[in-house]
């Protein structure tokens, strides 16, 4: 047995301690400054008041905000939604199947896990605005003439396709595949399960934990999502509430009302915030497991 | 980094089903990052005129310019401080903080939650909270550090600007490293710890000794990680409150590529700073897959 030092253990919690503290001093100054009347002064000693209902339900019943908020909430689900289903069916068919062209799928897939969003903005800003243009091209010189393209600039579509166009997902399926004893397919097969039903009934319930990770991550990672967004929304209507935060920053005129700003603050990192705290532990497991 | 394929009996036949399952995925890259990319590249390689969006191919003078710059060499010394600084400062206090924790949450790791929760605020946000304590003229830290007789001024100073940015930064990661740290901690076996308290290592000798050299895969890993994050993520903190200023002090790489390519409109110039960064993640996303590689131990009969 280790033996317990009580001069160890005291300096290891007032380290945490502090660290939690130290975590939690920006919030607590956001709350702080949400609960200040206008004209408020804010020292070290300011706390929370009952002023802060007040400041969020302004925040809340704000029609600019809950338009935001909509925006955030679609694209962080469609971004979760849809790169778990596009990367488990492609894991799915680059481990369980042989094919012709197998190996150029599985290196153009992994070509993409070194390029951020960040890293391609202007090329990618100009396909979501013309999406269509080589299909366009192409039929223009057999001679048909097509008047309109659409555009993805301010759409939910534009928000979300690109930065689902990433294979990090695809990659933790495949682990979670290979790992599959290769028994359990072989008795699967014997049984007489094809591919499709083997997805169904082994493969999907083995792959569980790792896509209620996933969820987590992608979530966060999607309503999060800043760049990105800024550049393919110009209508106030398209805007996510992270933007938003962003855009009422304080000057120094006294006209600002940084209680304001600091509740969008609050309101915007809520749900996301929430979630974490609530699945902390697939959160966890999804991160180490898998080291992504 | 090879293909690996579980056994001839655990595989199904199928020449359409896989391209069908494949085909959303492959075609949503094909869309948005392939095509992109390669139009990245050439851009990269072309001067753009603006008004017909025709390029003239110049080779590598958009490169020779880039780096002739000033003002990009400035931001990739900037975006190295800024990397180096949030990196090493953000895994030495998560790795401290895991330590303690280990010590603590034996029964309780629900109380995690008190160090992780920041990881699910945006940079953007974190950004914004950060201004708030230290704004010159409101912020709580700015008043203490005004009374202790610091000319402490983000708005003008650049290596105010820049410490703000770092500790928004910082604040952010340290949840994300714990994370990790706090794991790998935790799986460090028991029996280890036992046999250097037998042989009389008090508990920081055995964290020097025992758990450190255990542990030096998932800072490896993690170098990595917060070398990427500060490359790329830190773009809404920048973006959201110094914009690159005070006189370009905090102008980071990912940055200036997207001010000069959306604002200056000088998309060959944009396209080369892309490539620039582009190889810079493809030699840390190489690095990092071959760690996950040699983690995952596959079953293979």
């Amino acid at each position: 047995m280790v033996r317990r030092d009580p001069v160890f253990r005291a300096v290891a919690a007032s380290v945490f301690l502090a660290g939690a503290l130290v975590m939690l001093l920006p919030v607590w100054y956001a709350l702080a400054i949400a609960s200040m009347p206008e004209d408020g002064r804010l020292s070290i000693g300011s706390l929370p008041g009952p002023m802060l209902i007040d400041t969020l339900a302004d925040v809340i019943r704000d029609p600019v905000i809950q338009r935001q908020l909509f925006n955030s909430l679609v694209m962080a689900t469609a971004i979760t939604a849809g790169k778990i289903v596009i990367s488990l069916t492609a894991g799915f068919a680059v481990v369980y199947f042989r094919f012709r062209g197998r190996a150029l799928a599985f290196w153009a897939i992994f070509l993409s896990l070194m390029l951020p969003v960040e890293v391609r903005i202007v090329p990618t800003y100009a396909v979501a605005a013309d999406p269509l243009a080589p299909l366009i091209g192409g039929l223009r010189l057999l001679g048909v003439e097509i008047g309109l393209s659409p555009s993805l600039l301010d759409t939910h579509a534009g928000l979300v396709l690109p930065l689902i166009a990433s294979a990090t997902a695809t990659f933790l399926y495949r682990q979670v595949f290979l790992a599959v004893p290769a028994d359990l397919v072989e008795a699967a097969r014997i049984d007489g399960a094809g591919p499709l039903r083997f997805l169904r009934d082994v493969a999907l319930p083995l792959a569980a934990p790792a896509t209620a990770a996933l969820a987590v991550i992608l979530f966060v990672y999607g309503w999060n999502q800043y760049l990105w967004p800024l550049l393919i929304t110009t209508d106030e209507r398209m805007a996510t509430v992270v933007m938003g935060v962003a855009r009422t920053l304080p000057t120094d005129n006294a006209e600002t009302r940084w209680g304001l700003t600091m509740g969008r603050a609050l309101v915007a990192m809520a749900p996301p915030v929430i979630l974490v705290l609530v699945l902390q532990r697939r959160l966890v497991a999804g991160l180490t497991d898998v080291g992504k | 980094m090879s293909i690996h394929t579980p056994p001839a009996g655990a595989v199904f036949r199928g020449r359409m089903l896989p391209w069908l399952l494949l085909a959303p995925q492959l075609a949503i890259l094909a869309l948005f990052f392939f095509r992109p990319a390669a139009e990245g590249l050439r851009q990269a390689f072309h001067l753009a005129d603006p008004f017909t969006g025709r390029g003239i191919y110049v080779g590598l003078d958009n490169f020779r310019a880039l780096f002739a710059e000033p003002e990009y060499l400035d931001s990739i010394r900037a975006s190295l401080i800024f990397a180096g600084l949030v990196a090493g400062i953000a895994m030495a206090l998560a790795f401290v903080l895991a330590a303690a924790a280990d010590r603590l949450l034996g029964e309780r790791p629900a109380l995690r939650s008190a160090i992780i929760w920041p990881y699910a605020v945006a940079p953007a946000v974190a950004g914004v909270l950060w201004l708030f304590l230290l704004h010159p003229s409101f912020g709580v830290i700015a008043q203490l550090l005004h009374e202790a007789g610091l000319a402490w001024n983000p708005l003008l100073d650049g290596t105010d600007a820049m410490a703000l940015i770092v500790a928004a930064a910082v604040w952010k990661q340290v949840s994300y490293n714990f994370i990790f740290f706090f794991a790998a901690i935790r799986s460090v076996p028991k029996s280890l710890i036992e046999a250097a308290a037998i042989d009389g290592a008090g508990p920081l000798r055995r964290l020097r000794d025992v758990v450190w050299p255990l542990v030096s895969p998932t800072s490896f890993f993690l170098l990595v990680m917060n070398l990427i994050y500060a490359f790329f993520d830190s773009f809404g903190i920048v973006d959201a409150i110094t914009e690159g200023g005070p006189g370009g002090a905090t102008r980071l790489m990912v940055y200036k590529a997207y001010r000069d390519g959306f604002q200056a409109q000088d998309l060959g110039g944009s396209a080369a700073q892309s490539i620039v960064l582009m190889a810079l993640v493809g030699v840390l996303t190489v690095i990092q897959f071959g760690w996950i590689e040699r983690k995952v131990s596959y079953a293979r009969s």
